[in-house]
């Protein structure tokens, strides 16, 4: 045990000094340091914004204003600094008796963002409590309450939206989550059904509606359908990064690795997205996947070293497809499956257990799950057959 | 604000594409003899967010830029860093500015100094840069004394830390935990069990005419044990030391080599017996070999300056008393087992080439550097 402690710890330490390279004298006075991001126009409205934001902190709907922004720009930038301002200007709108409803529905949304769950669907419960017709906190709670697993309780948190918000919306809402509980046929259908009707619906929600009726299609084996899903969705010209991380997995599952490299060459600053263009390269033995493994390693190390831990769910992939280490893939899939339980949750869980050798004991959770919600995948299929068949 | 939009940020809800790393700052805190030392790394982007360090506004920040700063940054950032000794504040002298490359961009490295006496018990270090502008900030601290090393991460949960300064330095409590780590390698280092178990099997039993019998005599075996036990010990401590504190040096492969050799050997007489009685200056001679190979790890370890000897006495002591705990199990079986006819053929000489085998697969693993995975 001390000695695993100690071989954890040269492990930090090396990382540190890693971290800690060396410093230097820059050489002359004109040498340009950092380049600042996002200089554009957004920027500098949300400069003046905070301007005013600091001279009056007691504006409540200004100060909402620019944490919308920021999350805006965090999203559009993929860059959680800009979420961390946001996190910080709402602070002390959090120390009242009772925050404000939109300030918890924003407070919540961040939360979300890090992957804490419990504590985002307290605020929004906080949030409803107050505004009952919040359809944002509605919304909101009824996808955090699906990525957990626990899908009476996300259609319930659907149902409101059909009053409160866009027919579409409710629709995709209400069907993604009937098609994770043992009703996959009916929801395709409607689903099918709500995306033919609204193509007067702005291009982001109708995108929406045709990844999540792409990923229904998927589940059901329906390959052609997919495809042609996701093309549609690709054709509404938003660029989503979701949406590319969802249809390379697709393309990964059915060794189309050329058209994964494609699709994901310029995308190597999101870690999600340069795991799945590394799996591609590793597949076709390319010689970038050494150096992106080490990308990706380090960039892994760094977010652990802060105490990060949203991330386990791809790097339990990077740790069982990439280095091919089971056991430690295994771990990370586990503690993942502990916050979300999505299909791609179970699948890297199954998967680390099959390839650890341990697969009953370590699986058996996930495994009552899926028959519990009555969860259908063609993709999970396979492997709870494996399962099956170690058992007999 | 559109639903719409608000909306697209939440869709997915479990997907983190983030394309970059939140801000963090590195702190590195050296106790020295008469002061602390602080290397403070510190994002550009989050200074220029903090307090504009783009001073001609074209979205780059120069070196000038951030020279003509430098006192307001040192101001800036001190502000926000409070280190205290024994409750009592240190105040912060800044030495030089420089730059570095971290993963997410470059940096401005601030050096400086923390006047605070040395014979202190506890250091407390307050953190609070960038939590009012940014609530994911982290501070990443790193702190270094005596050769140890702790790290603790700053929060807008956890603003502060407390670590004990001299709590290493007690010499006893030194000496245990080097006393520890002997009885622990001891323990886990088959080799050393194996060997000395070969030379205890046969020591409940005497050779007459090319065959084994019962000792008469319980007190005969024991001094036995005894002679053979010292014998080793002495030897094992005499290499130990020499190559601890760097008198000796022999190849780590070559060793453990040896060490290997040593074992199959000493298994080996029990089946073919050529040194019967002279199993004591055995133990002896093959113990040198066994010291420098139980060295390795504390050199490994590393001892700690100016507690030496101190260290190596505890290592010591801790790995006698391991070795004592094994033989005072096995001596009684031993000795009982060893009244039984079948004992010399089924126990002694089958366990023996039992360990034969075993120590020839480490013998050949070790000489020729590669891994059976057999045992």
């Amino acid at each position: 045990m001390k000695y695993i402690v100690t071989i954890v710890l040269l492990v930090i330490l090396s990382i540190y000094n890693a971290v800690f390279a060396q410093p230097y004298y820059p050489k002359t006075d004109n040498e340009v340091l950092e380049q600042l991001p996002a200089r554009g126009e957004s920027w500098f409205e949300i400069r003046s914004l905070r301007k005013m934001v600091e001279s009056n902190p007691g504006d409540l709907p200004k100060v909402l204003n620019l944490v919308r922004r920021y999350i805006e720009l965090g999203r559009a930038e993929s860059d959680p600094r800009y979420y961390g301002y946001a996190e910080a200007l709402l602070t002390p709108w959090m120390q009242t008796a009772h925050p404000n409803a939109e300030v918890l529905t924003l407070r919540a949304t961040l939360y979300q963002n890090r992957h804490e769950f419990p504590a985002a669907l307290d605020n929004l419960s906080q949030a409803l409590r107050q505004q009952p017709r919040l359809a944002q906190a509605w919304l909101t709670r009824a996808l955090i309450q699906e990525v957990q697993g626990n899908y009476a309780a996300a259609l319930n948190s659907c149902l409101p939206l059909l009053k409160l918000a866009s027919p579409l919306t409710a629709r995709v809402c209400i069907n993604s989550t009937l098609s994770l509980s043992g009703q996959i046929d009916l929801a395709y259908q409607q689903l099918n059904q709500a995306v033919q009707i609204a193509q007067a619906e702005a291009p982001q929600e109708r995108q929406w509606a045709l990844i999540a009726l792409a990923e229904i299609a998927e589940r059901k084996g329906n390959i052609a359908a997919a495809e042609q899903h996701y093309q549609q969705a690709f054709q509404l010209d938003q660029r989503n990064g979701y949406l590319l991380a969802t249809y390379t997995d697709f393309l990964l599952d059915h060794k189309r690795y050329a058209e994964v490299i494609k699709l994901l060459q310029n995308e190597t600053r999101a870690d999600g997205l340069l795991l799945r263009l590394t799996m591609a390269e590793q597949q076709l033995k390319l010689p970038e996947a050494d150096t992106h493994k080490e990308t990706l390693k380090a960039r892994f190390a760094a977010s652990r070293m802060r105490g990060d831990s949203s991330h386990q769910g791809d790097e339990a992939r990077f740790m069982l497809h990439l280095l091919n280490k089971p056991e430690p893939a295994l771990e990370l899939a586990r503690k993942n499956w502990s916050v979300q339980r999505e299909p791609r949750d179970a699948r890297i869980l199954l998967e680390a257990a099959l390839a650890s050798g341990r697969a009953n004991h370590a699986a058996q959770p996930t495994l009552e799950f899926l028959v519990k919600s009555r969860l259908q995948d063609a993709r999970l299929q396979p492997l709870i057959d494996q399962f099956k068949r170690i058992k007999s | 604000m559109s639903r719409i939009t608000l909306m697209a940020i939440l869709v997915f809800a479990s997907f983190s594409a983030m394309a970059h790393k939140p801000s963090d700052s590195y702190l590195a805190l050296t106790v020295e003899s008469n002061a602390i030392r602080g290397q403070w790394d510190i994002a550009l982007r989050d200074l220029d967010y903090a307090m504009g360090l783009d001073a001609n506004d074209d979205g780059n920040i120069t070196w000038a830029e951030l020279r003509g700063r430098k006192e307001a940054v040192y101001a800036y950032a001190f502000n926000k860093l409070e280190i205290s000794v024994n409750q009592q504040n240190c105040p912060l002298k800044p030495t030089d500015i420089l730059v570095d490359e971290h993963s997410d961009g470059h940096y401005a490295v601030l050096n400086f100094q923390a006047a605070c006496l040395a014979e202190s018990q506890q250091l407390s270090v307050a953190y609070r840069l960038f939590f009012d502008i940014d609530a994911q900030h982290r501070g990443l601290l790193k702190l270094t004394r005596n050769e140890r090393t702790d790290t603790a991460i700053f929060s807008p949960d956890r603003k502060q830390v407390e670590f004990a300064l001299n709590s290493v330095r007690k010499p006893w409590q030194e000496l245990l935990n080097f006393a520890y780590e002997g009885v622990w390698h001891i323990w886990i280092g088959f080799d050393h069990i194996l060997f000395l178990l070969s030379l205890l099997l046969p020591a409940a039993l005497v050779r007459e005419n090319s065959s084994w019998r019962p000792k008469q005599n319980v007190s005969r075996t024991f001094w036995d044990v005894l002679a053979v036990v010292t014998a080793f010990t002495l030897a094992h401590s005499i290499t130990l030391s020499l190559a601890a504190l760097g008198y000796i040096a022999l190849p780590t492969r070559w060793v453990e080599s040896a060490i290997a050799a040593s074992v199959a050997l000493a298994a080996l007489n029990n089946i073919y017996p050529v040194f019967v009685h002279r199993r004591t200056w055995f133990a002896f001679s093959f113990g040198l070999i066994h010291g420098m190979g139980i060295a390795s790890v504390l050199l490994d370890m590393g001892l700690p300056d100016g507690q030496r000897v101190l260290s190596l006495l505890g290592f010591n002591l801790g790995v006698e008393a391991g070795q004592l705990v094994i033989v005072s199990i096995a001596l009684p079986l031993i000795t009982w087992f060893s009244q039984y006819r079948y004992y010399p053929a089924l126990v002694m000489k089958l366990g023996s080439a039992g360990i034969v085998t075993i120590a020839l697969v480490w013998l050949a693993e070790r000489s020729l550097d590669f891994q059976m995975n057999i045992f």
